[in-house]
């Protein structure tokens, strides 16, 4: 498989405040496979959304490199390559809508673009099917609910039909069936038209349905796998401050009181199973 | 106190054959209308131009009592045009006299056509934004000022402008809601007090409402530009607007009227 964004020993930091250099991104070394599903965990303020901006030239390194499909996201003058490449969602959906209309608003990056009249109706029914939304690209987006709104921004973004999106806490805002919803838009993206996905996230179900999980903390990766290895590692996930998903943490009490079940039950199904199958024993 | 009711550009959707004309037939034509509206003179050519509001209007289907409604906030300019015409017009046919008030025939008839005049306009351009959607008007005035773009006016950007702040305007106004519920639920008093008290009282509104959209307007920028946005130079539109059939008659027919009330008007009918 090829590699989408590469990042070479990526460091940041913020221009020095008082003599203090605030460094929030130290060494980060990481290549993101087209087609898969990653997700990124950790608590605030450990880079996660910094690591997310330098995807598409939002924020360019202070040391190191960052590649999208090979182009040095430094070179300026391939700056709309990259950007209709990785495309990117951020938190606040009502901040991203640009047009009073759902599908003027698709059509924003098409027509940024330039791409012909004919072909952003096109891209843009496209899009709004792509995300369930179709129904009301009539509608004023003011009018729609978080997750609907956020929908209509992943729409934005696929219009330009990008191979890789990077999404940053994009549920944060939603109530649990917004959240739902965006979450299965995205997954289904990833499955059905192989978009790559970067998912930013501090919520562990969510970042256990990815393929890979990158943890980090204070500007770099601590951990980096599938999210069964990764959670299976408990206490070094707590030591970071973070938690593990409560199936994993049920079966790591268990196995501190000595006894013998896996770690990797992400699911609720997985978990029940691995218990079942110690009740059994016993 | 209702924000959520305000609504800005007071557009009724419709399908009228008003409704259906691009939107800059309807600029091209507000303009010469106000333009005939001032070139007439007299009882006649004011009777045409009544006539021709009073066709839009049937036509537009949108109702009377929307558009006299919209007369309603600027009454009191239409009652001070009025008096200041009536009592400072000079004249020869003298009809009243006390103090230092004159009231001459001239002045009634000028007082009468200026209030007249007034209104009309208004309604008329009243007429524009009933049946024009915001988005069509920013597109519509975007296309028509384009020429202006090789002396350097910012046109797109412009456009831009409009066109997000329409967009923000319910986003802001929600906002504004949710302040003030904020601030009254720890005892803020929005409505009580005189002029000052109340201006004063908005000031712990207006703080967090501006250091929120200015948060808003750099997260939008960001947003924008993740998604190629870089200016209008090489852009598309997903709708384009296209002059019909009617419109080129539409435009013919106001052109016509507004030299007719123009001719008829140099010879004071």
């Amino acid at each position: 498989m090829s590699v989408i964004i590469r990042t070479d020993a990526l460091r940041f930091a913020y221009p020095a405040a008082e003599g203090v250099t605030p460094v929030v991104l130290d060494g980060v070394s990481l290549d993101i496979e087209e087609g898969s599903f990653v997700a990124v965990l950790g608590h605030n303020g450990c880079g996660k959304s910094t690591l997310a901006k330098h995807m598409n030239a939002i924020l360019l390194p202070s040391g190191g490199t960052v590649w999208v499909d090979g182009i040095d996201t430094g070179d300026e003058d391939r700056l709309l390559d990259i950007r209709r490449t990785v495309g990117m969602v951020f938190q606040n959906p009502d901040n991203q809508i640009v047009a009073n209309v759902v599908e003027e608003d698709v059509a924003f990056a098409p027509e940024n673009l330039g791409v012909p009249p004919a072909e952003i109706r096109q891209r843009v029914d496209d899009a709004l099917k792509a995300v369930g939304m179709y129904a009301y690209r009539e509608h004023a987006p003011h009018l729609l609910s978080g997750g609907q709104k956020q929908r209509v921004a992943i729409a934005g973004v696929i219009a330009m039909r990008p191979r890789c999106i990077v999404l940053d806490e994009p549920t944060a805002m939603l109530d649990p069936i917004g959240r739902k919803d965006v979450l299965r838009t995205i997954k289904t993206l990833n499955r059905e038209r192989k978009v790559t996905v970067v998912l930013i996230t501090h919520h562990m179900d969510e970042a256990a349905q990815a393929d890979r999980l990158i943890v980090m903390a204070k500007g770099s990766v601590v951990a980096d796998g599938a999210p069964k290895a990764v959670f299976s590692r408990v206490e070094e996930l707590r030591q970071v401050g973070l938690t593990v998903p409560q199936t994993v943490a049920l079966l790591w009490e268990l196995r501190q009181e000595g006894y013998d079940v896996p770690l990797d039950a992400l699911s609720d199904e997985e978990c029940a199973q691995a218990l079942y199958q110690l009740l059994q024993a016993v | 106190m209702a924000l959520k009711d305000i609504t800005l550009g007071q557009y009724f959707p419709g399908n009228s054959p008003v409704h259906r004309l691009d939107p800059r037939t309807k600029l091209i034509c507000v303009v010469l209308y106000i333009v005939a509206l001032f070139l007439a003179s007299w009882f006649v050519t004011y009777a045409i131009m009544l006539a021709v509001l009073g066709i839009s209007i049937a036509v537009s289907k949108v109702p009377l009592k929307s558009i006299l409604r919209g007369l309603k906030p600027v009454l009191f300019i239409v009652v001070f045009t009025a008096l200041l015409n009536l009592f400072y017009t000079p004249g020869n046919t003298v009809l009243i006299h006390f103090w230092i008030f004159t009231v001459t025939l001239e002045g009634v008839y000028r007082a009468f056509f200026m209030v007249v005049r007034i209104m009309m306009l208004i309604s008329g351009t009243f007429l524009l934004t009933y049946t024009t959607s915001p988005i069509l008007l920013t597109d519509g005035l975007e296309s028509l000022m384009n020429p202006l773009k090789k002396i350097r006016v910012p046109v797109h950007e412009l456009a831009m402008m409009m066109s997000i702040a329409l967009r923000f305007i319910p986003t802001l106004i929600e906002e504004t809601d949710k302040i003030m519920s904020a601030q009254r639920a720890r005892g803020a008093d929005f409505e009580s007090g005189n002029l000052i008290q109340r201006a004063k009282a908005l000031l712990p509104l207006l703080v967090p409402l501006f250091i929120s959209a200015f948060r808003r307007a750099d997260e939008l920028a960001t947003a924008m530009e993740c998604r190629c946005y870089h200016g209008g130079e090489g852009r598309t539109r997903l709708r384009q607007l296209k002059y019909k059939t009617a419109d080129y008659l539409t435009l013919l027919l106001f052109l016509a009227i507004t030299v007719g009330v123009g001719v008829l008007g140099h010879f004071g009918l």
